[in-house]
């Protein structure tokens, strides 16, 4: 196989893996630049948005539809979550905060194992989805599931790009990033700024967990677990709290893990994510502010 | 020039902090084009009264009237709807924000546009988007701000933070403007440029502007009117000059000057 082929399919893995860890990585800067805080429940809404979509496909409704709703009813897990657990302890200490983003975790986490038991589901996938492109004799393999996880990603992306600099709540939204109080005092709704910021952050996680249970064809209660991790080193690898940043982290972070896999030899590739979670641990000792974010004084 | 209703008017004001009365019965009253100057020495209640009024506090007892409706009991972000605008000691500007950015996140409170306006690219949304233009422009020429416009907040001097500070509270549409210590940390010359702006300001928007300052120069220059404060009580109220000759206000104040 010729290196430069081998190469352009890695890179079309990272590309794939990358978009999954940018969308969750930035629902984690959305609501991190808005509020200062760290979300751990975030994957839980890929988990939400994942079983919605199973749940409503096991109905009969065609994947497109059971994807929207997936998309859906986690941007509505994540606003129900702010109202109900967030908003009470709003400015309280940053260690409260933490504990009852681990106790949201925990309670989304055993409704589903009430809901669905512990054990995987086979997610099903249309049978359009279900087939693979194969280029210079099978050299170069890509799945459909690849290609939807791309577009969306970058559909997603770019509409969130468009609203966060062309319209007034996005700019409202930079603005109440840089001083929640400054723009309370300039009379913008932060409350229902902060209700869009979660919106926005579950509705990509909810996109996130439905690629993810296509790419892995099951879909279980602890699913968010994993990515949660990756896309917490990714953007602090960005930069936490910068929408670029988190872009950013995200596919560096999954061209780095295909890489590792491709290139090191492969008794090293048992340790990929030992090796993920060390280059967290560099980051957070030599650029806490990560690549893009260069002045402000990140607390997590 | 006065109506039968105040522009803002308080009275009985008063907050605790546990054993330390900050304002005790404190009452003032100022009309549209008006501008009111508040002194006293520090921990005298200047920055309590501030707070009460625009909601950052709730009084232990006494009332804020803002066009005779009472406000004390309203949240910040609504004191702010209702036409109060204010700075702070220091600047709190959008820093990662353009010049241009911050004064319009101010301006959409005078010109909203819905989402849907946005999603459309609707008639409406360019002609809110006209209107938001024109007026930041209008305000960041006020203050010479206008070649700045795509430059990052944070990045300008002090002088013109503090500035741009101003007009972003401005584009929020005031009917009242409230200056916490305008002239901190501004050489003279920066001071006087604050003069000017704030006389022009108040002729040119009719508005109430009530300052707390340290620097007499300024005070005895801008205010039509100045309330001293010491120890949370009020000990004077009266014209500038009136102010200067009256003995306890010189013990309790610019003695110490």
């Amino acid at each position: 196989m010729s290196p430069g082929l081998y190469i352009a399919q890695q890179i079309i893995n990272g590309v794939s893996l990358g978009s999954l860890y940018a969308l969750v990585a930035i629902g984690l800067s959305l609501v991190f630049g808005i509020l200062r805080m760290t979300n751990f429940a975030h994957g839980d809404m890929m988990m939400v948005g994942a079983f919605a979509a199973l749940t409503i496909g096991a109905a009969g409704v065609p994947f497109e539809w059971s994807l929207l709703g997936g998309i859906a009813i986690g941007a509505l897990t994540g606003v129900i979550v702010e109202r109900v657990a967030y908003r009470p302890v709003r400015g309280a200490a940053d260690v409260t905060l933490l504990l009852t983003s681990l106790a949201v975790t925990y309670i989304l986490e055993n409704l589903g194992i009430l809901l669905f038991t512990s054990s995987p589901h086979d997610f099903p996938i249309p049978e359009w989805l279900d087939s693979s492109y194969e280029f210079s004799d099978g050299q170069i393999t890509f799945t459909q599931v690849n290609v939807l996880t791309v577009v969306l990603t970058g559909i997603s992306l770019s509409l969130l790009g468009w609203f966060v600099t062309r319209t007034d709540m996005g700019l409202g939204m930079r603005a109440a990033a840089e001083d929640m109080q400054a723009a309370n005092l300039v009379g913008l709704d932060v409350n229902k700024l902060i209700v869009i910021a979660f919106a926005l952050a579950s509705g990509f996680a909810g996109l996130a967990g439905v690629l993810w249970a296509a790419q892995a064809g099951v879909v279980e209660p602890s699913m968010g677990f994993t990515p949660l991790l990756k896309a917490f080193v990714a953007a602090i690898i960005g930069g936490f709290g910068s929408i670029a940043g988190a872009l950013l982290g995200g596919y560096l972070l999954g061209a780095l893990e295909v890489f590792i896999v491709a290139f090191l030899p492969s008794e090293l590739s048992p340790y990929r994510d030992a090796l993920v979670f060390s280059l967290l641990i560099a980051f957070l000792l030599f650029r806490p502010n990560g690549l893009l974010r260069t002045s402000r004084e990140v607390k997590l | 020039m006065s109506g039968a209703v105040p522009l803002l008017a308080t009275s009985g004001l008063t907050k605790i902090f546990g054993r330390l009365t900050a304002l005790r019965g404190q009452s003032i009253s100022l009309n549209a084009g008006e501008i009111v100057g508040v002194i006293g020495p520090n921990g005298s209640g200047k920055s309590t009264f501030f707070n009460l009024v625009t909601g950052f506090l709730r009084p232990n007892a006494g009332e804020v009237r803002l066009n005779g409706t009472p406000i004390q009991t309203l949240a910040p972000a609504r004191i702010a709807r209702l036409g109060i605008a204010r700075t702070f000691q220091g600047t709190r500007l959008f820093a990662g924000l353009s010049v241009l950015e911050n004064v319009r996140a101010a301006a959409q409170l005078r010109h909203p546009s819905s989402m849907l306006d946005a999603v459309l690219g609707t008639p409406r949304l360019r002609a809110v988007e006209r209107a938001v233009n024109a007026s930041a422009e209008e305000l960041l020429g006020l203050v010479d701000l206008r070649r700045h416009a795509h430059r990052r907040a944070g990045d300008l001097p002090y002088g013109d933070q503090r500035r741009l500070e101003l007009v972003r509270a401005l584009a929020t549409g005031p009917s009242l403007l409230m200056l916490d210590e305008p002239a901190a940390g501004m050489d003279a010359s920066e001071t006087r440029r604050l003069l000017e702006l704030i006389s022009e300001i108040r002729h040119r928007y009719k508005l109430g502007v009530i300052v707390v300052e340290h620097d007499m120069d300024l005070i005895m220059n801008l205010c039509d009117r100045i309330q001293v404060l010491a120890a949370g009580e009020t000990v004077f109220e009266g014209s500038p000059a009136a102010v200067q000759a009256h003995p306890r206000v010189r013990e309790v104040y610019l003695g110490h000057e």
